[in-house]
């Protein structure tokens, strides 16, 4: 399983970058997008997804 | 040296003059504590007037001389206002939290260098947002400081925060050299910020209700205490929701006065339903005029209060009360190619503006003086509207201002106490009866409008309204005008010939609008 992000909704502020932990989340043509191959959902890392946890706009939703 | 010649709009008269001589050491240019500026150099020590005496944020009087910048490199933030949304990203609104375009930290250098380069009086670069500057682990903002520090080390260095990733950054902070920061505090009770803040991200989760305020409380109590106790100036803003925090403000000023903060400046909320904030769908107002005022009056003698706050954008340019972003787009910077770094045009400007500077304070002190002696400390103060570029001068016509400054003026001495953002009122050469409105309803506190400059039709309906337009002190210093024009007014009253104007309150200009240049 993996999150992805609804970038109609993304305000590309990159919150969620820099709270990945598994470096899964990249700018590309001027949106962020997860990288599937390498989301975990924090699953025993985090209590909850990072991404979703500090984004402003509610746009890192499950896949 | 075009852009040294460009002063001249900003001093109103004459042409730039080196100072005659040298001048003398800043304290010793207002010995009493009496002399009317509310933050000159006899009311800090050497050492504090030193760091503040060219930033126009934490100076009142270096508003009128310099510069500041934000470079919107810090996108990113780490809680939820209900006064802010992040979706919303307009260049026609001018409020905090907005920028037109975000910028890579080399972005941001390029714009600073291409910036000082046109304008001398930039004295500040700060980083404000548009999100928070230290989410994200500040990796931006300190990116770009620490390129800066090496190509313009004679820029001042601040930045801007919600305080929750503060106490992880003081160390850092204090090793760039960043020695103003500002950090915004709406509540010190819990009970009070859980309707302000709906949640927070702290420590790997978000945190709602009164946990989330909590714990940003004590973040921001924390960070504070950490700052002050390395000597770095700390600035609180402070928003002010009618019936949400608005009394509890006093209390703001006393906790962050106690713990050390250098200024306190509480803002009116912008809120507006075409924002979609929180605040602004479910229609929480902001304050009057008269009654920011007041809570500013209540809190004085406690932490100092800023009140020349414009509220600018996250990538603001140019003096306060102006924004002069346009003219610094990503596509015009990439056109200058590579912009090198000059600072003597700056010089020049800095040691200019010493040399008006020493003279200035002995000549308020004087003034006020004459005033006391010949009007007493009866009479009641007064509110005056000021039309000004800056340099302290009235220096700007009445239909072109685009906001008008608000000085106190009393047996007191002639204080700075506001600012009100109006619609320019001559736009392509005929004035619109709209826009006259809303700059009645601006000032309408106010006793008189000083001018360089102003039409019949105008001047009329400022008379009709009870406000004097008064021009006969075209591009001469606003203090030393006021206290004159209190003494003449003053007899006047005395006379009979006019009554007081009190119990007026004036309206708060938001909504969409740029301060663009003409």
């Amino acid at each position: 399983m993996a999150y992805k992000i609804k970038a109609s909704d993304c305000t590309a502020c990159g919150a969620c970058e820099a709270e990945c932990p598994n470096n899964a989340i990249s700018f590309k043509k001027g949106a962020y997008a997860i990288n599937a191959d390498l989301c975990t959902e924090c699953k025993g890392q985090f209590s909850s997804p990072q991404c979703a946890s500090v984004c402003p706009a509610d746009c890192c939703v499950p896949a | 040296m075009a852009n040294v010649i460009s002063l001249d709009s900003i001093l109103g008269v004459g042409e730039l003059k080196a100072p005659a001589e040298a001048p003398p050491a800043a304290a010793a240019g207002c010995a009493s504590s009496s002399c009317g500026s509310s933050d000159g150099p006899a009311d800090m020590s050497p050492e504090v007037w030193e760091k503040v005496k060219n930033h126009p944020c934490y100076s009142e009087e270096a508003h009128h001389y310099f510069a500041r910048m934000h470079v919107a490199v810090a996108p990113a933030c780490n809680i939820q206002c209900n006064y802010c949304n992040r979706k919303y990203d307009c260049s026609n609104e001018s409020r905090p939290g907005v920028v037109s375009e975000k910028l890579t930290p080399d972005q941001a250098l390029r714009k600073i260098l291409a910036v000082a380069k046109e304008i001398p009086q930039l004295s500040v670069i700060g980083i404000a947002g548009p999100g928070d500057s230290l989410a994200a682990g500040g990796r931006n903002t300190f990116k770009t400081f620490e390129m800066l520090a090496k190509k313009a080390p004679d820029l001042k260095l601040c930045l801007s925060t919600n305080g929750l990733a503060l106490p992880d950054h003081v160390d850092t902070i204090a090793n760039y050299n960043i020695d103003h920061v500002t950090i915004t505090i709406n509540m010190v009770d819990p009970e009070v910020g859980q309707h302000i803040y709906p949640w927070i991200f702290h420590d790997h989760k978000r945190w709602t209700g009164l946990d989330a305020a909590k714990i940003l409380h004590e973040r921001q109590m924390l960070g504070l205490e950490m700052l002050t106790s390395r000597g770095i100036l700390v600035k609180v803003n402070s928003v002010m929701i009618p019936g949400i925090n608005d009394e509890h403000l006093m209390d703001v000023n006393k906790a962050v006065k106690s713990r050390g903060a250098f200024l306190h400046n509480i803002m009116p909320l912008i809120s507006d339903p075409a924002h979609g904030t929180h605040f602004g769908l479910t229609g929480q107002r902001g304050p009057t005029a008269q009654e920011l005022k007041v809570l500013q009056d209540q809190c004085e003698g406690g932490a100092k209060l800023m009140r020349h706050c414009r509220q600018c954008r996250a990538d603001a340019v140019g003096l306060l009360g102006e924004d002069r972003g346009s003219e610094f787009t990503i596509d015009r910077i990439e056109a200058m190619g590579e912009v090198e770094y000059d600072q003597e045009a700056a010089r020049t400007y800095r040691e200019h503006v010493e040399g008006e500077r020493s003279g200035r304070h002995a000549a308020k002190a004087a003034a006020q003086a004459d005033v006391v002696e010949t009007v007493g400390t009866e009479v009641q103060p007064i509110l005056i509207a000021v039309a000004t570029k800056g340099g302290e001068r009235i220096n700007e016509h009445f239909g072109h201002a685009k906001e008008f400054q608000i000085y106190e003026v009393g047996p007191k001495g002639a204080k700075f106490v506001g600012h009100r953002r109006v619609d320019q009122y001559c736009e392509g050469g005929s004035g619109d009866e709209d826009a006259l409105g809303s700059v009645l309803s601006a000032i309408n506190d106010c006793t008189a409008v000083f001018v360089a400059k102003i039409g019949g039709c105008p001047s009329q309906n400022l008379k009709d309204a009870g406000i004097e337009p008064v021009d006969r002190f075209a591009f001469e210093y606003i203090e030393e005008s006021a206290l004159t024009y209190f003494k003449d007014y003053a007899e006047r009253l005395g006379q009979g010939a006019i009554n007081a104007r009190e119990g007026q309150d004036a309206v708060i200009r938001t909504g969409a609008f740029t301060a663009l240049r003409a």
